[in-house]
């Protein structure tokens, strides 16, 4: 009698022949945890996830194509645009892809502010992924504290080169333009202050039980899926595997930098988080050696090779002819790259990001291919959360720390 | 540095006479050109041999030199992370031929693979999901192909009246413009402005 009275109108809800489906959703591309525009198919079995397929080009902006018809300089700034959480450090791999082909050596000085800028950028990138991963698990605080600090890594960036994001500062021979003392001391004393916030992440995330229960155990990377999948960066370090490009391919002057790689044990969400949290206080240490060179009298001097792909001196051009036609010809025709192919790599903070470039012995690249880190990881999401539950892709997505920017390029 | 490059590019050749066309070190780089038929041949032994242990895949793309009779360079880069090593693999594609797919051994190489689809056309036998990638849901043409312009065919807007998304051919208002910075005095091969004249005899 009471089974009856519970079934009723719900007649087929527990008959045998009723055949239960896989429930497929999209997650995206207007979600807030697919950190830009995912559009990602998920074929669910009650909330496991069986199958993810990931689909990206939303934000496909055809940076490959428009590289081809302008001038080396004229691109520079389209790699701000891929990973728009830390610029530099785009700009930094097209730069060294130039001066490779054209054989431009960089003066010391500029060689460390672009160390001490593409540490900043490491620190705004872990700043934002870190907090903005555990506000899709849950917490709301964590961005609020942490965006105070990066408001004021991006006052440094704008009083470097005049723009909070799109910097355009890296220039193929140095930068663009040098540091006052001021900033320099501004840097210095923002240090001690970080670290402390640092701290207080800490007290918020590390041991807080929700945030625990939500990445411990979560998307666990093996060294085979690392190796299969092409993984880099903190994906690679969280599994225990100490890969860090500026300390096995150094380049710049990271080679007499001091400064440790920290690793994960277990690979999981969770690992990722202490390492990427670990990686802010080494980037802190690099940042304080940094400004302690660009002190010292060995760090003095131009920051810019100068010759035929940077401009002359401002003060040259009142009085030099030819200062004047090498600036207008730089910025109009640019300058010519001898025809040859390279491959320059630097450690991003979502890991290795590259540049093949190949020239043909004229103004504009032949053909340029941005190798963006978030590619792989992505690619990676079908085989890393299948079997997990829904919630978890959010957890997943935030370590993975994936732009769009720089997937779709 | 290059002594080690150079000591492996010989052993690669050594072990694998018939897959390997040339090498060549510049810039501190290893590139080695390889025959199309051998490709995931030679790119399991980078990964399996113990002098390479090239096991993670960088990179796969394409270069497009249309004047050319094999089309398309398709360039592989790999790492090893535990020689801590580069190398550049690189085979040249006629425009009729396909590739084959290395995604048995490389799983990474899925999406590059369909990158290189979408973006030159060039097909892989073998790749199990050969979908488009980065362009839009039923777009036509192939971008990064030299022969394409960068305006595109079509041009979408929100249409009012129909209440959806329409594509139309693209119009532009104003010529796409192509500076030519060449100087002049430097061999030009178009007419310079003026010089009709002298170019008629």
């Amino acid at each position: 009698m009471k089974d009856e009275t519970l079934t009723r109108g719900f007649a087929d809800a527990r008959t045998d022949e009723q055949k239960i489906r896989n429930f497929n959703i999209n997650f995206g591309p207007q979600h807030p945890a697919a950190h830009g525009v995912l559009r990602m198919v998920l074929e669910l079995d009650g909330e496991i996830v069986e199958r993810a397929d990931p689909h990206v080009g939303l934000l496909h902006r055809g940076t490959e194509k428009l590289m081809e018809s302008r001038t080396y300089l004229q691109n520079l700034p389209y790699l701000d645009r891929l990973d728009y959480v830390a610029p530099m450090n785009q700009e930094h791999a097209w730069c060294l892809a130039i001066e490779r082909l054209t054989g431009t050596p960089v003066p010391r000085r500029a060689s460390l502010i672009r160390v001490l800028y593409s540490e900043i950028g490491r620190i705004l990138n872990h700043l934002l992924n870190v907090t903005t991963q555990a506000m899709d698990v849950g917490a709301l605080t964590p961005p609020l504290w942490g965006f105070e600090e990066r408001e004021k890594l991006m006052i440094f960036y704008e009083r470097a080169c005049g723009a909070r994001l799109h910097a355009a500062y890296f220039r193929p021979g140095g930068v663009h333009q040098d540091l006052p003392p001021e900033l320099l001391d501004d840097i210095e004393a923002w240090c001690d202050p970080f670290l402390e916030v640092i701290a207080d992440l800490h007290v918020l995330l590390t041991e807080n039980r929700v945030f625990k229960q939500r990445n411990a155990d979560i998307g666990i990377v093996t060294e085979q899926d690392i190796l299969d999948w092409g993984f880099s960066g903190v994906m690679v370090r969280g599994s225990g595997l100490a890969w860090d490009l500026r300390r096995a391919q150094p380049y710049e002057c990271y080679d007499e930098m001091e400064f440790g790689i920290p690793i994960g044990k277990n690979g999981d969400c969770y690992d990722r988080y202490l390492v990427r949290m670990e990686e802010m206080v080494e980037s802190t240490k690099i940042i304080r050696q940094c400004i302690d060179k660009l002190r010292a009298p060995e760090g003095q001097g131009d920051i810019l090779a100068r010759g035929k792909v940077t401009p002359p001196p401002r003060a040259e051009m009142k009085t030099s002819m030819e200062a004047l036609i090498h600036h207008f010809k730089l910025y109009t025709e640019g300058f010519h790259v001898p025809a040859g192919e390279v491959y320059a790599a630097v450690e991003a903070p979502k890991g290795e990001f590259g540049v093949y470039m190949v020239a043909d012995g004229t103004n504009r690249p032949y053909r340029a291919k941005l190798r963006a880190p978030g590619y792989l990881h992505l690619q990676a999401m079908d085989h890393v959360a299948r079997g997990h539950q829904l919630a978890d892709i959010a957890a997943i997505i935030g370590t993975m720390d994936i732009v769009f920017g720089e997937v779709d390029r | 540095m290059s002594e080690a490059l150079k000591e492996l590019g010989q052993h690669v050749e050594l072990k694998r006479p018939e897959c390997v066309v040339g090498w060549e070190i510049a810039r501190g780089e290893l590139t080695v050109e390889i025959a199309p038929s051998s490709v995931v041949s030679f790119c399991n032994f980078l990964r399996d041999d113990q002098t390479c242990k090239f096991s993670t895949l960088i990179d796969i793309t394409a270069v497009d030199y249309p004047e050319r009779e094999a089309r398309f360079d398709l360039v592989y880069h790999f790492l090893s992370m535990y020689q801590n090593q580069r190398i550049r693999v690189r085979m040249a594609l006629r425009e009729d031929e396909s590739a084959a797919s290395i995604t048995e051994g490389f799983p990474a190489a899925g999406w590059f693979e369909r990158e290189v689809y979408d973006m030159f056309g060039i097909l892989f036998t073998g790749n199990p999901d050969l979908r488009r990638l980065l362009t839009d849901y039923g777009f036509r043409g192939h971008p990064l192909r030299k022969d394409f312009p960068t305006t595109g065919y079509v041009e979408v807007r929100y249409d009012e009246t129909e209440k959806r998304v329409v594509y139309e051919p693209v119009s532009l208002v104003q010529e796409y413009r192509q500076f030519d910075f060449m100087s002049p005095w430097e061999g030009a091969e178009y007419i310079l402005p003026g010089d009709e004249k002298e170019a008629a005899k």
